[in-house]
């Protein structure tokens, strides 16, 4: 073998090498710099995670919007997973037509709020036609009406260092998002679809729209919304209801 | 032949990796084991094809904490690969006008297009699939027919590779399995007979 080959081969290797650590070491300076940790990070499944939402927050810092389609391409049908929630508070309030629904927003806000639909309707709203993907493969896509979140952290007051935004259900899941998508324009507390009231199968009275995230993410049937600096002392830490069974916390894939 | 110890760092990497892709794609495929053309497709809609696969919960959920861990190691294993192989002469063997006796011309065009019509197929149909990305760039999605054409072509790109690789296996076994891979692990130069 020609020796000028095989120094040149050593140098590409050990270049490449060389390239390969500190590429990894600027990426876990920036990424603990700049937040781009998520709470899921554990393990080696979590360097997949990491990587994974570190470079989709860099590539979508410029607040990039969803995919918007035409009034012609909603879906027909738009399919449903999961029943209503079965405790008795969320049968009481569906029978009232929510007449009684508070919202709660506490946390790290200056002003704590518990708006009603009327409070949320009465905010600029906000319709856009988005797809749905669920995890499992399928999708649809409707019109979804509602409140953008940022106009509602607005109203409350959100704390400089807050970090995330918890979403609780009437059947207490729950999961958390960062504050790059929660400031989101197209992320809404929605309460209508497909110019309807939203239906208690698609989450009434509200659920969160996150369309730059699987479907799982879109919470239905809110409770109660908290703003945090972090995601300890929440059920087990992970930032939501999905890690602790296995699913990743951020789900823009 | 003797393979550089760049080659054949990526190609146990690679061997691996895609390992770990086709495992966990299957895992996240059995959750709705239909495909559809367009930008949306359910149990409320027709299929293109309803693959002959039971449909099976509960996989998802590793499956895709797998898929893009083991998507990352592909990627930048790939990337290391590729840029590689332009500085030294892996590619230049492969190119149709080679006079390296190691390959046959059926071999160099499964090798050029498994590396740059595959994986790159792969990826960007992987990408085009995600919400967030297509937020930033949206013609990745629109370019195949819609989200669910991409995640249809994932699949069929799938399918290719793991003909592929049921090839690669079966043509290191028809030339000696142990020498083969041997040399592969070593880089030590063997007899006879190129894979």
């Amino acid at each position: 073998m020609n020796p000028r080959i095989t120094r040149r081969r050593l140098i590409t290797t050990a270049v490449t090498a060389a390239a390969g650590v500190s590429g990894v070491g600027l990426a876990a300076g920036v990424a603990s710099r700049y937040g781009l940790i998520p709470p899921d990070h554990q393990g080696l499944y979590g360097a997949g995670e990491t990587l994974t939402y570190a470079a989709q927050r860099v590539l979508t810092s410029g607040h990039s919007l969803a995919r918007e389609f035409d009034r012609s391409q909603i879906s027909p049908v738009a399919p449903v997973n999961g029943d209503p929630p079965t405790v008795k508070s969320y049968q009481r309030d569906l029978d009232a037509r929510f007449a009684e629904w508070r919202l709660p927003i506490d946390g790290l806000v200056a002003r704590p709020a518990a708006l009603s639909l009327a409070d949320l309707k009465a905010l600029p709203g906000r319709s856009q036609i988005t797809l749905q993907a669920c995890e499992e493969g399928w999708s649809f896509i409707a019109e979804w009406t509602g409140a953008p979140l940022s106009s509602v952290l607005e109203m409350v007051g959100v704390a400089p260092h807050a970090k995330y935004v918890f979403f609780f259900c009437y059947d207490d899941w729950f999961e958390s998002i960062d504050m790059a998508d929660a400031l989101h324009p197209q992320t809404l507390i929605a309460y209508g679809m497909n110019g309807q009231d939203l239906p208690p199968e698609h989450g009434a009275p509200a659920r969160l729209k996150l369309p730059r995230q699987l479907g799982y993410k879109n919470l239905k049937y809110l409770s109660r919304i908290t703003v945090t600096d972090t995601v300890k002392g929440v059920g087990k830490g992970l930032g939501g209801g999905a890690p602790e069974v296995g699913y990743s916390w951020y789900a823009g894939i | 032949m003797r393979h550089s110890l760049l080659v054949r760092i990526t190609h146990w990497l690679t061997a691996v990796s895609v390992a770990g892709l086709l495992v966990s794609g299957v895992a996240i495929l059995i959750a709705h084991p239909r495909l559809y053309w367009g930008e949306t497709g359910s149990f409320e809609t027709a299929s293109l094809v309803d693959l002959p696969l039971t449909l099976t919960y509960g996989h998802s959920g590793w499956g895709r904490y797998l898929h893009f861990l083991s998507a990352w190691v592909s990627v930048l294993t790939g990337a290391a690969y590729v840029v590689s192989g332009f500085f030294t002469r892996h590619f230049r063997r492969l190119m149709p006008a080679s006079t390296d006796p190691a390959y046959n011309a059926l071999q160099r065009a499964t090798y050029l297009a498994v590396v740059f019509v595959l994986f790159p197929l792969m990826i960007i149909t992987g990408l085009a699939m995600s919400p967030a990305v297509t937020s930033v760039v949206p013609w990745i999605a629109t370019m195949f027919g819609g989200h669910q054409s991409a995640r249809t072509v994932h699949f069929v790109a799938a399918s290719a590779v793991t003909l592929f690789v049921i090839g690669h296996v079966t043509m290191v076994a028809l030339a000696g399995f142990v020498e083969r891979v041997r040399s592969m692990i070593t880089g030590r130069e063997t007899a006879q007979g190129h894979i």
